[in-house]
């Protein structure tokens, strides 16, 4: 297990490196820097002292290095929009995604797992069919839909819930929460369906037809005929036997939760990471852009890792030596 | 009567379908006394799982009990809801499957499986129930068993697992198991063991056994009763040595005279001609009579007799006139 979690390690690392090289890439082929840097009255001169001193003379791999060196201690370099260093602008706007997703996750998975466990057990009730053909609409219904209809629906109409902002925020010194106000609360409710409803309904579809399929299996029927009583049956042993799938999926769904938060976010206004990235794109802020990319994907990589990992607390089977002769 | 373990009166399941209404048993009667085992024979479809089923009360919808009555130690479990049923599985029922390789749940170990199948069942503590786990591991010749019982399914083999899986049908100390085709899946070399291990299990706790098999080789050695099916109805009851001796339903005879066995000597194997007929087409009168010797106008009008409980032998109009 220790020799499969040092390969899988090794794989994140090799996907980061290439992930930074198409982002560092934009520096060189999305437009000149030096263009954007200077304004429109400039001589040769300024242009060659302005490169030399960037280190943008010096040859690609020098460059690629030095790029990935600074990455490493966290600096992106300066927005060329804010004239900030771009990890503390990210820094500031994290804790905004990293809540909002966080919340959208756990609504996504619970209700998720729950309903797809409902809808498997009663498959021909008319409760579970209902919430069946409502989920096509989480499926089929774009997110900005959803979150422009919830914000006319409660936000317009009825006026319960706010529809833009993140209300009032409460400083940690190092993390800005929205948790401990009321207005931070309610701010929350919107913009968290929104982004978590098509995830929950995929992890729902998911749950439902694994369940299906392993309460066929000869297992689920040979619990029911040891007398094992219905909720043993069905959580005991049909729900962990379908986790393996569930789990890919579901980690894979976490990571767009946070990439995808960009639609959610322009729509709600919500400060985070992802309107921070579609501004930089409107203004070509190309070290703003860089840096996001390197973060989604460093959030992939990491979510990644712990689901497979997971796979081993799960399932026993997997849990076999490898160095064995028995191997596949 | 006291010691009569199963009594199944003239007992029918149908299966609605768009075909029309199918019968997988029709009136089939049958009792098992406390401490014996009956085989059930047939061919594939002939109706011995679905009615191993019946008895246990799991029955995959659409089919269901629509007629006659099953009664386990005096009480009557056929018109038993939901819940009462579930607690009659595994305490008074256990039930082997023919698949040991999937019959245990792969994520749990096994000895899980034995302790909260125990606690479900009997009043005893969790520590209780694992001291009682390992000696029901020991029992079915599991060695090592004190640290097997951390293990999982996928690190035993076949054999081993089906013994497992008798630990499990038989942890809550049942008075019936139903073992439906216990071997089938398993290599030649262990099933000998395997129907061995049952056969003394439950002498011991005085367990009756409902032998679920098409191995008439199985049947003989173990059985005390066999019945033999033919497309969903008993075409045959009675002791073991008679059935297989001097079989008097045509069906049987055919049976017995297309097994091989060693006292023939290499002469050519008989066999029936044509195949059991699907349940959507059975014909009218005696299921059999297409493939039978012996068929006269009378098979193709009336259905044959219905076999009840503890009388007569073969469902057959002639039967004995053919001859073995």
């Amino acid at each position: 297990m220790l020799a499969f979690a040092i390969r899988r390690a090794f794989q994140s690392l090799i996907v980061l490196l290439v992930v930074g090289l198409v982002a560092f890439s934009m520096f060189n082929f999305v437009g000149d820097p030096i263009d954007s840097m200077l304004g429109q009255e400039r001589t040769g001169a300024d242009i060659e002292r302005l490169r030399t001193q960037l280190g943008l003379d010096q040859p690609f791999p020098v460059q690629y290095y030095r790029f990935l060196e600074s990455a490493v201690q966290g600096n992106f370099g300066i927005s060329y929009r804010l004239g900030r260093p771009v990890s503390k602008i990210i820094a500031e706007r994290l804790p905004a995604t990293l809540e909002l997703a966080m919340v959208s996750a756990v609504l996504a998975i619970v209700f998720g797992v729950a309903l797809g466990v409902f809808t498997a057990i009663r498959r021909n009730g008319w409760a579970a069919n209902t919430v069946m053909t409502l989920s096509l609409i989480g499926v089929s219904l774009p997110t900005f839909l959803i979150g422009i209809l919830l914000i006319y629906l409660f936000a317009v109409e009825l006026g319960w819930l706010p529809s833009f902002g993140r209300g009032d925020v409460v400083d940690l010194g190092w993390w800005r929460t929205g948790f401990l106000t009321q207005s931070g609360l309610k701010a929350l409710v919107l913009p968290a369906i929104t982004l978590g409803l098509y995830q929950m309904t995929l992890i729902m579809r998911l749950v439902r037809s694994e369940m299906l399929e392993v309460l066929r299996q000869d297992y689920i029927r040979f619990a029911r005929a040891r007398g094992l009583r219905d909720r043993s049956v069905y959580f005991r042993h049909a729900l962990k036997n379908t986790l393996v799938p569930v789990i890919t999926v579901t980690g894979m769904q976490l990571g767009s939760i946070i990439a995808f938060a960009i639609i959610t976010e322009t729509v709600f206004q919500w400060p985070g990471v992802g309107l921070l990235f579609i501004n930089a794109i409107r203004f070509v802020d190309i070290p703003v852009m860089a840096a996001y990319l390197m973060l989604i994907s460093v959030m992939f990589v990491i979510i990644n890792f712990i689901v497979d990992m997971l796979y081993f607390a799960i399932d026993p089977r997997l849990r076999v030596d490898r160095t064995g002769s028995a191997q596949k | 009567m006291t010691d009569t373990v199963l009594k199944v009166v003239n007992l029918t399941v149908k299966i609605p379908t768009r075909q029309g209404v199918l019968r997988p048993v029709d009136k089939l009667s049958l009792e098992i006394a406390k401490g014996k085992i009956l085989g059930v024979v047939g061919e594939s479809g002939a109706g011995k799982s679905m009615t191993g089923n019946a008895v246990i009360g799991l029955l995959d919808p659409p089919a269901h009990i629509s007629g006659g009555e099953i009664w386990l130690n005096g009480k009557r479990i056929d018109t038993l809801t939901r819940e009462p049923m579930r607690a009659v599985r595994g305490k008074q029922i256990g039930m082997v499957f023919q698949d040991p390789l999937t019959s245990l749940n792969p994520l749990l170990p096994i000895g899980d499986q034995l302790t909260e199948t125990m606690l479900e069942h009997l009043d005893i503590s969790a520590s209780e129930a694992e001291k009682r786990a390992i000696a029901a591991l020991e029992e079915v010749g599991i060695p090592g068993a004190a640290e097997r019982i951390k293990s999982y399914p996928h690190e035993f083999s076949g054999g081993m697992r089906q013994r497992v899986v008798i630990a499990l049908a038989l942890c809550a100390e049942p008075s019936l198991v139903v073992a439906d085709e216990p071997t089938t899946a398993l290599d030649v070399s262990v099933q000998a063991q395997i129907i061995a291990l049952l056969k003394r299990l439950c002498a011991e706790r005085g367990t009756a056994i409902m032998l679920i098999t098409h191995d008439m080789g199985v049947i003989a050695e173990t059985a005390d009763d066999v019945a033999v099916m033919y497309a969903g109805r008993m075409a045959e009851l009675g002791p073991v040595r008679d059935v297989l001796t001097r079989p008097t339903h045509p069906y049987t005879q055919g049976l017995m005279a297309s097994t091989p066995l060693a006292a023939k000597g290499g002469k050519r194997l008989n066999q029936i001609p044509g195949a059991m007929p699907r349940l959507t087409e059975l014909p009218a009168g005696c299921a059999f009579h297409p493939r039978c010797p012996i068929a006269k106008d009378k098979c193709r009008a009336d259905p044959a007799p219905t076999l009840g409980a503890g009388d007569g032998r073969a469902a057959c109009w002639f039967a004995g006139e053919a001859g073995p």
